[in-house]
């Protein structure tokens, strides 16, 4: 690494100029410029769908720009893949880790380093790495034993010893808690301080105001704006990036006193998946007109909780009495019997689960609607999913070019606000949510967060689960959290705060002491 | 630079296209064949494509082997829409002819109004019985029913093979392995005069049109499309996919039966080793070629059948060997199959500027 504190001019680690990509249905970049200095912790800011990593992919050599130039350290370059990129000084760890979930911590970095394979060598060096920068981590460990923030480690780690000029990370604190977040900070501030560059993907305001020297901003593929992080107000750089002002959600308290609506009571399922998680006694109580938020990192068994009380897989028959919705035994329902005692559920995946992407707004109504009267004598009564379709645009101002647009042509907000529609509408006693607001814009974001909190009004019991501890604390009345398969107890919302409910993501793990040993 | 691009969304146009370009580039295809063969194409086109189809008793025949392509490949569609891969329609056309025979068979002499409508019925669930084999073995124990509905296929051929060569042989056959001729009240009656034009022509067009309602506008169907396009949202709206699997199946089945008690109670009027060319495989080619589409599929019968016809043409008008209406068929999926590449994908002409740029 080399350190440019030396006076005088110094070239951009890396510049780009005019940087085009364009996909045939979208152009992801229009245009782009960057500069990033030696030593600049750079963040590139942005919603989903601004072209962020499509400009990150360009740069690692994943993907070839349309036109435009880029230089590295003065010099153009031509980058056509990630290899060219590493022997450049290129590091990238990516959102979605790609690491070998049966092979050890040193097995998966020697797949990706050059040279002779020693392993006994690597280990020594990844041990060396480790400590010089705050990353505790056991090269002999098997990856699929590992929480996602000690995973991240493994590939920050891969990336730092190839002796990186410059670390690309994309969208990292997604899946880490706030105690690990702050760890991460001091490890790329330490690396910023020995003149590696970072770019830094996010969308989280708050974090790159305390983290980051510069920032660039894009909306639709295009640069709206530089920004100094430390000195504008996120209110500003949420301006920037999403066109206008940050919506907000009025939110009173909920109303005290309603019925337990779902009652979760020591739910224990093993898991069918051998690297999937297995819920522990779990116990919650859902009732009438309020939100509960089930806080947790990604794969700590959201997915296991989700799939048994939708019902898709429902518990055998001498467990019914674990799930209950409005008094009444569901533990062994499938889903359409549980839907019928007046359970609705907002999926994670949008496209394929939540609606098929082929058909017309209309027949995706008609996927979980046709209870409310839409099919009579086994035939598909058109006119009344019509009218369903078209309450459900309106209603939930869901922009499309009519009930006869194929779901596929909505963009991810307009879907997820058409999927939440479709579910409120059919007048729920429960409602469960995975997600709600996963990839999706803020505008929609708010306009759904404000469909659920109107809907609690109304006397629902609703469940969200969310990776996103922002999003809970603005809609939860209470928040329990999730972390290997158990439940703590859900604490109103208003008596924690995002340091308690970090500590229990990874409290109740065994890594929890490496956790804590970051602060 | 020539270079494949994906379409930002698939073809609907393509979509309905490619079935019509696959067959006429089929056509070419028979005529380059023939001029390599050294015949004079024209010829041979007409031979193939015009003659069989150019009289009354022409077109009476196209109707004869369209009908149980028709019927089968309504009937696999439905399965085939929810991804339900039934193979076994040759098998199942067997079942039906054997079941709907035999009962002709046992009541030959009654002479009843009720034997025919009898022999259909038993047709159908003979072939639905065969079907339910794999659906079964599908829903309990999640064996392939690709390749239990295809092996059943063989299976059903040897005991329709055994059934008329021992039992069932008729006694003054001179040991021939055939039946008894069917009496007369159990023969489908012609609807053409002066063709074989039968009822199971009818039978065909009614199930296209129960096939559409079906699809278009049943909940069930709507169930097994949701299947087909997106397993995930099937499940999450907890939609019963065992019943799913038991329907495509048995639709087939039935269809099948009742495809194959057509053949034996129409143009062939008993019971052979062989009942069949091949409709139970054609007919999956039929349902793809017609896209699964009712109206496709009808057309597409059309076409199969004239593909089957002018086969039997050429071998007799131009002494070509049997195997060339096996080669037009799998010609004709192979280009169908080919041409789908362009639903989804595009052909563009253009140089990068990548290179340019960066170089």
């Amino acid at each position: 690494m080399t350190a440019d504190a030396g006076g005088g001019f110094t070239a951009p680690r890396l510049e780009l100029r005019q940087i085009t990509k364009s996909y045939p249905a979208v152009m992801a970049n229009d245009g782009v410029s960057l500069r990033v200095m030696p030593g600049e912790i750079h963040a590139v800011l942005g919603e989903n769908g601004a072209g962020k990593s499509t400009l990150m992919k360009i740069i690692y050599g994943v993907v070839r720009a349309d036109a435009g130039e880029m230089l590295w350290n003065g010099r153009p370059v031509s980058i056509s893949n990630p290899a060219e990129a590493r022997r450049l000084g290129i590091g990238m760890v990516f959102q979605h880790f790609s690491l070998f979930e049966t092979l050890t911590v040193a097995e998966n970095i020697a797949l990706a380093v050059d040279g002779p394979f020693d392993l006994e060598a690597l280990a020594a060096r990844i041990d060396a790495v480790s400590e010089r920068y705050g990353l505790p981590l056991d090269p002999g460990r098997l990856v699929h034993s590992m929480s996602v923030g000690e995973r991240q480690r493994v590939e920050i780690v891969r990336c730092l010893l190839q002796e990186p000029e410059l670390l690309i990370m994309d969208e990292p604190t997604s899946v880490l808690t706030p105690q690990a977040v702050r760890g991460l900070f001091e490890t790329l501030q330490r690396l910023a301080s020995e003149g590696c560059s970072v770019l830094y993907i996010s969308h989280k305001l708050e974090e790159l105001r305390t983290l980051c020297h510069k920032a660039t901003v894009m909306r639709d593929g295009r640069v709206t704006g530089m920004a100094d992080p430390a000195r504008e107000s996120a209110a500003e750089l949420a301006r920037l990036m999403v066109g206008r002002e940050l919506p907000v959600c009025t939110h009173a308290p909920a109303r005290e006193g309603g019925a337990v609506r779902l009652e979760i009571d020591g739910l224990s399922r093993r898991s069918d998946d051998p690297f999937g998680t297995d819920l522990e006694d779990i116990r919650l109580r859902v009732h009438g007109g309020e939100i509960v938020g089930i806080a947790g990192i990604s794969g700590n068994g959201q997915q296991e909780l989700l799939a048994c009380l939708s019902g898709e897989q429902p518990l055998a028959r001498a467990q019914a009495a674990r799930i209950r919705i409005d008094g009444r035994e569901a533990g062994h329902l499938d889903t359409a019997a549980r839907r019928g005692l007046g359970l609705a559920v907002v999926p994670e995946d949008r496209l394929g689960r939540g609606v098929v992407a082929a058909m017309p707004l209309t027949d995706n109504a008609l996927l979980t609607a046709h209870r409310r009267g839409m099919v009579r004598f086994g035939m598909v009564l058109s006119s009344k999913v019509e009218a369903f379709a078209g309450r459900c645009v309106r209603d939930f101002d869901v922009r499309c070019s009519g009930v006869d647009a194929e779901a596929r042509t909505l963009s991810g907000g307009n879907l997820q606000k058409f999927i939440v529609g479709r579910e409120i509408l059919q007048k729920p006693a429960v409602l469960i949510a995975a997600q709600p607001t996963w990839g999706v814009d803020v505008g929609a974001s708010a306009a759904i967060r404000q469909a659920l909190i109107d809907l609690r009004d109304e006397g629902v019991a609703i469940l969200v689960l969310s990776e996103e501890l922002e999003e809970l604390f603005e809609i939860s009345d209470r928040i329990a959290v999730i972390a290997r398969g158990r439940m703590s107890a859900a604490r109103a919302a208003r008596g924690t705060d995002m340091e308690e409910i970090g500590l229990l993501m990874s409290g109740l793990s065994s890594d929890a002491q490496l956790e804590c040993a970051h602060d | 630079m020539i270079r494949l691009e994906p379409r930002p969304r698939a073809s609907k146009a393509m979509r309905y296209l490619s079935p019509v370009i696959a067959a006429a580039l089929t056509g070419v295809c028979g005529v380059i064949f023939s001029a390599l063969a050294g015949l004079d194409p024209l010829d041979t086109f007409y031979a193939f494509f015009i003659a069989p189809i150019d009289d009354r008793y022409g077109l009476g025949e196209l109707g004869v082997k369209a009908a149980p392509l028709m019927l089968i490949a309504t009937g696999l569609a439905i399965g085939f829409r929810s991804n339900v891969w039934n193979i076994g329609a040759e098998g199942q056309l067997t079942l039906g002819a054997v079941s709907g025979g035999g009962l002709v068979l046992l009541f030959y002499d009654s002479g009843s109004a009720w034997l025919l409508p009898g022999a259909v019925v038993a047709g159908a669930i003979g072939g639905m019985l065969w079907a339910a084999i794999p659906a079964i073995l599908r829903t309990r124990f999640n064996t392939n029913e690709i390749l239990v509905s295809l092996m059943l296929n063989y299976v059903a051929l040897l005991l329709l093979s055994y059934l008329v060569h021992g039992p069932w042989r008729d006694p003054e056959g001179f040991n021939f392995p055939e039946s008894r001729l069917f009496p007369d009240s159990a023969m489908l009656p012609v609807i053409l005069a002066d063709t074989r034009l039968h009822l199971g022509f009818l039978f065909a067009v009614a199930a296209v049109a129960i096939g559409w309602v079906f699809v278009r506008r049943s909940f069930i169907g709507y169930q097994m499309r949701v299947a087909g396009l997106a397993g995930g949202a099937a499940e999450y709206a907890g939609f019963n996919r065992a019943r799913m699997i038991w329907i495509g199946l048995l639709a087939g089945g039935a269809a099948a039966g009742v495809a194959g008690i057509c053949e034996a109670a129409g143009p062939i009027g008993q019971l052979l080793p062989s009942i069949s060319p091949g409709y139970g495989y054609a007919a999956i080619i039929v349902a793809f070629v017609g896209r699964l589409h009712p109206i496709g599929i009808l057309l597409a019968s059309l076409l199969m059948s004239l593909l089957y016809l002018g086969g039997e043409a050429a071998q007799m008008e131009l002494g070509l060997p049997s195997a060339v209406t096996g080669i037009f068929q799998g010609v004709l999926l192979f280009l169908l199959l080919a041409v789908d590449l362009f639903v989804n994908y595009r052909v563009r002409f253009k140089t990068t500027v990548v290179e340019e740029a960066l170089s």
